[in-house]
Formats: structure tokens, C-alpha cells, sequence
């Protein structure tokens, strides 16, 4: 069919410098490198920073990049992150969800009254189906209220704006409040606490981290091999060997690197001892200081004993799940006729309709799976925070559509990537961990984040524009 | 002619807010035959055509596919009759690439339900290598492409699933002779094979080229259908003007009534 005979080969390749062809042989997407590259720039800031104030173990002798700081900072992501990816899908259809914040409160409340006022006095605290019911009625009361949100957008007409900004007042500070009673509702059921990633049993421990990390590696192996493969099938241009490699190696030193910091970082020494305790592990005697803390002697430094007992703890839970929400989404978003279907109608709403397509049902669709999501970041803030509060939620609403854009998504609708949207929220989640870290006046933090989000989008139109 | 029409669109009403937009129409079609559809801005032709493509639900009014009485209520209705529109707008989504165009709404999939991206490209490929052999930008999406070349894929999304019934709403508007040449060439291979054509066009000169009957409408309502042979173009503008129907031509409800 004279397909073979245009391998390799383009009109516009006429004239391109040693970085165009670089970025077009290996199809990096270069946006995701500058936010990428942008992250490591805010670190590495963030951590010489505050060297200059107080020296660390970090990198660069701060507190930023430090084994501790790191992996904190990737579960303070988890809940925006999980709920970003969300937001993709509404924006890129032409639609906001501002009720996102609002859900998470009300999910986490009902989950947190349902496990402490009924299941807990009703089948004892401890029960273990109490974290399991409380699991499902969290995911299907938040996919019901944002199918809610969507049937009234699509099926009544009225602007999604409107719809979910009075579920914004309406859900999280109204029902919510309703059902607390505006009480904060601790603690949690012991196992529910899991998935906020604050307990030993809620980490993956350096072992089954590594083999997370060679399986992660082996799926990046295999998914470029893949879509060769699928390449050559049809004949189509391939990618040369080199960069084929060079994306591989890029993804996998990014995996194991991510894995070499999160296994640096040692138990908190209370939990460690606890430990010890429970598993009648032997701590060194060693001699009370006048703080009645056991020391020892490590070669020739003085170390509390109970720091003899390292115990790493590897990826947490939220992290987990926030991956495993992430690669589902992209998955859906891009492997899916539902996601194909989300594109086109965020491109041209007429045209998906007259190709045949029920947008009324994908508007519903979508706007469930935010709520969906949102109550997988209800649980995951509750069991972090081990409470329910009537304010959990808060700013939730914004820090999710600030990183979905900062991430690359068009208000516009019908442009935007899930994994673009992950760092959008990690980059956000840096910029403000990095200023609580260097103890800035909250305000400040404010006026940064904001200023922020503004010059970033102004950027990506800049980037967009000398594109085309 | 014994046998039924492919199309037939019986007394079709449809009303926007109190305006009639089409009033009691009746067009019909049959197989390998192309139908020119004539008439002002706004006389009802791309509406009269919208209803039964399923953009539009009529408001009064019966359609028939091959003397059946059919429901179409919308426009998964309409394709799955057969019936293929390529739009004057394009509708065309202008984010996603050539071959997601091509698909959308009906999708290749893999055995376990995903997106088959790389066969649809390779249809798409075969496709477009019949329509525009010079096609090459198969992986951006269409707001990249030229006039020409986004018109070649709306056309070909709408005869690339067989289909029996084709209505092309000003198909060349986008396009240079040499293009335009080449949809004419087009229009008569898909009628050797037994396609019926709607063609609804602003250019007498396409129509008297390519159409075997016309039918003009004015204000909504059909001025008068007659076969190309029988009228001049002299006698089609006054029924687009005018509304007057010539003695050849079989008069509808629109036509200028001479005889008190």
C-alpha cells in the first residue's frame, strides 16, 4: 500500500539541530522533561536553602533532600495527586468539579462516624470487616455524588461551575457538618489506618520495594519491546535502537533512584522500639543518660541503642496508591474508548455527538469517577490524619485544578495527561512542603503558591505557542 | 420505477422556537443515484438533511429506508441504517489525530476491549492513500492539517464503513479545483457502486455536473424537484430565487402558485 517506503523519513526533518532530533527520536514529551526538570530545580533550591540556615544530611547539606523529607513529601502528595488525575478528565471535557474538596470532607466524615459511632460499638472496636465496609460505602457514596453533580450538568443543563460550587458549600461544610455534628471524628479503625501510610504495617519495607522497583523497570522494558513490536507489525517508522535504550535506562534510573530514597529511611525510633518490643526483639541494655534514654557506643560515637535496630520503611501505602490510581488512569485515559471519547468531546462536543457518541452518559461517567476518586483521597487524608474533620477538605478543590493546569491541562478543554497532572501536584506540593520546611510566614507561602500556578500556566502558553 | 426508494423523508416538519425551518418536505432518493439539494442560506436544506442524519429529531413527518418505516432518533440510529453524513462544519475533533477521527464512536479494539491504535492507523493509512496520496501527517491531530486534507478525512470517515446512504453537505467548500476535481471522481465511483448521494451545494455548477435530479427549497419548504436534463440553469436560479417551478419539474408546497 506504499506505506513501507516513508520509514523514517518526514518533510519537516529539512533542517533540525542535534536536540530536535534527539527529542524526536525518542518522542519524549518535552513538556513532562522542563516539569520534571523543574522539580529537580525546586529541590535542589530548596535544599541549599536550607543548608544555609541549619546543615543536614541532604544532598546539598539542607534538609530538603533528605531520605525523610522525600518520602514525606511523596505521601503529602498522594491525596491532590490521586484527585488530579480526576480532574483531567472533567477539564479536558470542558467542565470543572470545585466540589472536589467539599466530597473529600463529607466521604471521610460518613467512613469515620460509620466506623467509630456504629460498626466500632456494634460488632467492637477492631472488627476486621469494620475498615472493609467502610471502604465501599466511602467509594460508592462518592462515586453517587459525583454522578450527581453529573447528571445535573448533563441532563439538566445547568453549567458544572454552578452544579459544584454549590456542592462546594453545600456537601463538605453542610452535609458533612450535618452528619458530624462539626465534631472531629478519631480515632480510626486500627487497619482502616493502613492506607494513610503512618504505621509500620502500611509500609512496603525495603524488600518488596526492590521488587516493586525491578518489576516497575521490567513493565518500562517490556511496554517499549510492546510497541515495537506493534511497530513492525504494521510497518510503520520505528524509533532507533539508541533511543529506544536511552528511554528505558531514563525510566528505570528514575525508578530505582525514587526506590534507593524512600529504602533510606529509617523508622521513627519509637515505632522501632515498639517493635522490638512486640517481637521480643532484644534492644541493647546500654547506660541511661540524664534523659533517661538508653545510649550505647557504635564504633567511637554515642548513639541512643535503639538506633542499633534499623528498620527501613520503603514505599508507604498512599504512594501505592497513588501509582496504582495513576497508571489505571492513564490507562483509561489513553487505551480506552472512554478516554478516546473524553478527548473528543473536550476537542469538539458537536462532532463527538454526531459521531454517535452519548455525551450526556460521559459527562455522568466522568464526573462519577472524580468522586470516585475524590473518596479514594478521602480515605487516604482521614487515615493519615487519623481523624475526620470538618475541614479536611479544604483548599482541596483548588490545589487539584491548580496542579491539573500546572500539569499541562487546557482550561480550554480537550488537551491534558494524567501524568502531567502528578507533577503538577508534586511540583505544588514541593514548592509549599519546601517553604514549611524553611519555617516561612504562612502568608508568603501564599503568595508564592499562587504567583506560582499564574506564571507557570503563562509559561506553558509561551512553550505552547513557539511550538505550533 | 416499480421498486422503492432508498430514502424517502415524507411531509418532514421541524421548528426552532416558533420558526419553521422545514415545512412538510418530501424528498426521496434512490440507489446509485445522486440528489441535489438547492436553496438559499437558510432555506432548510442542511437542516432538512440533519434530521436524517440524526442530528435532528423531526417534529412531524415519516422517513423510510428501502420502503421500511424507520425511527431515527439519533445519529447512532442513522449510521446504523447505513447512512454516513459528512458535514459542512467537518465535525471533526480537532485535538485528536487522522486514524481516532476516522474511528470515532466505532473504535477498533483488541481482544481484551482497548483501543487498537496501531490497526486503526494502518486502515487510516490505506485509507487516505486512496483518498490523498500525498497524506503523510498521521500522527498529529487534525487542527494541524490543511483545509483540504481535513475535509479528505471527514469524507473518509463516512465512506470508509460501507455505507449505503451518503449525504455531503457542501463537501468542496474547503477546497481548490484540483481537490474538487478529485470529490467529483469520488461521487461518481460511489455511485457506480450503488450508493445513493444527498449533495448539498451552493454551486450550480457541481450540481449539474454530478447530480441526477435536484430538488430546491426556499423558506423551508421544497420549490420543486426535477431531473438535471430537464431544467437550465436559468430555470433552477428562479426556483431558488423566485421560487417559480418550471413546467418540467414536479412543483412541492414552496412553489410560487401562478394560478389563483
Amino acid at each position: 500500500m506504499g506505506v513501507t517506503s516513508e520509514t523514517g523519513s518526514s518533510p519537516a526533518q529539512v533542517q533540525e539541530g542535534p536536540v530536535a532530533r534527539f527529542f524526536r527520536a525518542t518522542e519524549i514529551d518535552v513538556r513532562m522533561l522542563g516539569m520534571a526538570g523543574a522539580i529537580i530545580v525546586v529541590w535542589c533550591i530548596f535544599d541549599v536553602w536550607s543548608g544555609m540556615k541549619i546543615a543536614n544530611e541532604g544532598l546539598f547539606g539542607g534538609s530538603f533532600l533528605t531520605p525523610r523529607n522525600l518520602w514525606n513529601l511523596l505521601n503529602q502528595t498522594a491525596s491532590i495527586a490521586i484527585m488530579a488525575t480526576g480532574m483531567v478528565l472533567v477539564i479536558v471535557m470542558r467542565h470543572i468539579d470545585l466540589s472536589v474538596g467539599a466530597m473529600v470532607t463529607l466521604v471521610a466524615t460518613v467512613s469515620a462516624v460509620l466506623q467509630v459511632q456504629h460498626l466500632g460499638p456494634a460488632l467492637g472496636v477492631g472488627h476486621w470487616s469494620i475498615w472493609i465496609a467502610a471502604t465501599v460505602v466511602a467509594l460508592a457514596l462518592g462515586a453517587a455524588v459525583g454522578a450527581t453533580n453529573g447528571y445535573l450538568t448533563a441532563f439538566l443543563g445547568i453549567p458544572s461551575f454552578i452544579v459544584t460550587l454549590g456542592g462546594l458549600i453545600a456537601y463538605g461544610k453542610g452535609f458533612g457538618f450535618y452528619i458530624s455534628e462539626g465534631v472531629t471524628i478519631a480515632p480510626l479503625d486500627k487497619t482502616f489506618k493502613i492506607v494513610g501510610g503512618g504505621v509500620p504495617d502500611s509500609w512496603l519495607g525495603p524488600f518488596w520495594s526492590w521488587v516493586l522497583a525491578a518489576v516497575a523497570c521490567a513493565s518500562i522494558a517490556l511496554g517499549v519491546f510492546n510497541g515495537r513490536k506493534q511497530r513492525m507489525r504494521f510497518n510503520f517508522p520505528l524509533r532507533p535502537i539508541w533511543a529506544e535504550i536511552f528511554v528505558i535506562v531514563m525510566g528505570c534510573i528514575a525508578v530505582l533512584g525514587a526506590t534507593h530514597a524512600v529504602n533510606s529511611y529509617p523508622w521513627p525510633h519509637k515505632l522501632a522500639e515498639q517493635y522490638a518490643l512486640a517481637n521480643g526483639i532484644a534492644i541493647p541494655p546500654g547506660v541511661e543518660n540524664k534523659a533517661g534514654i538508653a545510649i550505647c557506643m557504635a564504633a567511637d560515637k554515642v548513639v541512643r541503642c535503639a538506633d542499633g535496630l534499623v528498620y527501613y520503611t520503603g514505599y508507604a501505602v498512599p504512594v501505592l496508591i497513588t501509582l496504582a490510581v495513576g497508571f489505571a488512569m492513564t490507562f483509561i485515559a489513553t487505551r480506552t474508548p472512554f478516554g478516546r471519547y473524553v478527548y473528543a468531546i473536550g476537542g469538539n462536543p458537536e462532532a463527538a455527538e454526531l459521531a454517535g457518541i452519548n455525551t450526556k452518559a460521559m459527562t455522568v461517567k466522568v464526573f462519577s469517577l472524580m468522586g470516585l476518586l475524590a473518596a479514594i483521597s478521602a480515605l487516604v487524608a482521614s487515615a493519615r490524619l487519623d481523624a475526620a474533620t470538618v475541614s479536611l477538605g479544604d483548599w482541596n478543590e483548588l490545589y487539584v485544578i491548580a496542579a491539573a493546569v500546572i500539569g499541562g491541562t487546557s482550561l480550554a478543554g480537550g488537551l491534558g495527561t494524567i501524568y502531567g497532572a502528578m507533577l503538577g501536584a508534586l511540583l505544588m506540593q514541593s514548592i509549599i512542603s519546601g517553604m514549611q520546611l524553611l519555617n516561612l510566614p504562612s502568608a508568603w507561602q501564599n503568595i508564592v503558591v499562587g504567583s506560582f500556578l499564574v506564571v507557570a500556566v503563562y509559561v506553558d502558553q509561551i512553550y505552547r505557542r513557539r511550538v505550533k | 420505477m416499480t421498486t422503492a426508494p432508498l430514502v424517502e423523508m415524507r411531509d418532514i416538519s421541524i421548528a426552532f422556537g416558533g420558526i419553521k425551518a422545514v415545512d412538510h418536505a418530501t424528498i426521496d432518493l434512490f440507489p446509485g443515484e445522486v440528489v441535489g439539494l438547492l436553496g438559499h442560506n437558510g432555506a432548510g436544506k442542511s437542516t432538512l438533511i440533519k434530521v436524517l442524519s440524526g442530528a435532528y429529531q423531526r417534529d412531524a413527518g415519516q422517513i423510510f429506508i428501502n420502503g421500511q418505516e424507520v425511527s431515527i432518533n439519533n445519529p447512532r440510529d442513522a449510521k446504523a441504517l447505513g447512512i454516513e453524513t459528512i458535514y459542512q462544519t467537518l465535525a471533526l475533533a480537532d485535538n485528536i489525530d487522522a486514524a481516532a477521527n476516522l474511528y470515532l464512536g466505532r473504535e477498533l479494539r483488541t481482544r481484551v476491549g482497548t483501543l487498537d491504535d496501531v490497526a486503526m492507523e494502518a486502515e487510516c493509512r490505506k485509507v487516505m492513500g486512496r483518498l490523498n496520496p500525498n497524506f503523510r501527517r498521521f500522527k498529529e491531530p487534525v487542527k494541524a492539517l490543511s483545509g483540504g486534507q481535513r475535509q479528505s478525512v471527514a469524507i473518509a470517515r463516512a465512506i470508509h464503513f460501507n455505507a449505503r446512504i451518503l449525504i455531503m453537505d457542501e463537501p468542496t467548500a474547503a477546497l481548490g479545483p484540483q481537490e474538487t476535481a478529485q470529490v467529483g471522481e469520488l461521487i461518481k465511483q460511489l455511485k457506480a457502486e450503488g450508493i445513493g448521494i444527498f449533495l448539498i451545494s451552493h454551486d450550480l455548477h457541481d450540481v449539474f455536473d454530478l447530480a441526477d435530479r435536484l430538488t430546491v427549497m426556499k423558506n423551508g419548504r421544497v420549490v420543486g424537484t426535477a431531473r438535471t436534463a430537464d431544467v437550465s440553469h436559468h430555470d433552477v436560479l428562479g426556483m431558488i430565487i423566485a421560487g417559480e417551478c418550471p413546467a418540467k419539474a414536479i412543483p412541492g408546497p414552496g412553489a410560487l402558485r401562478d394560478v389563483a
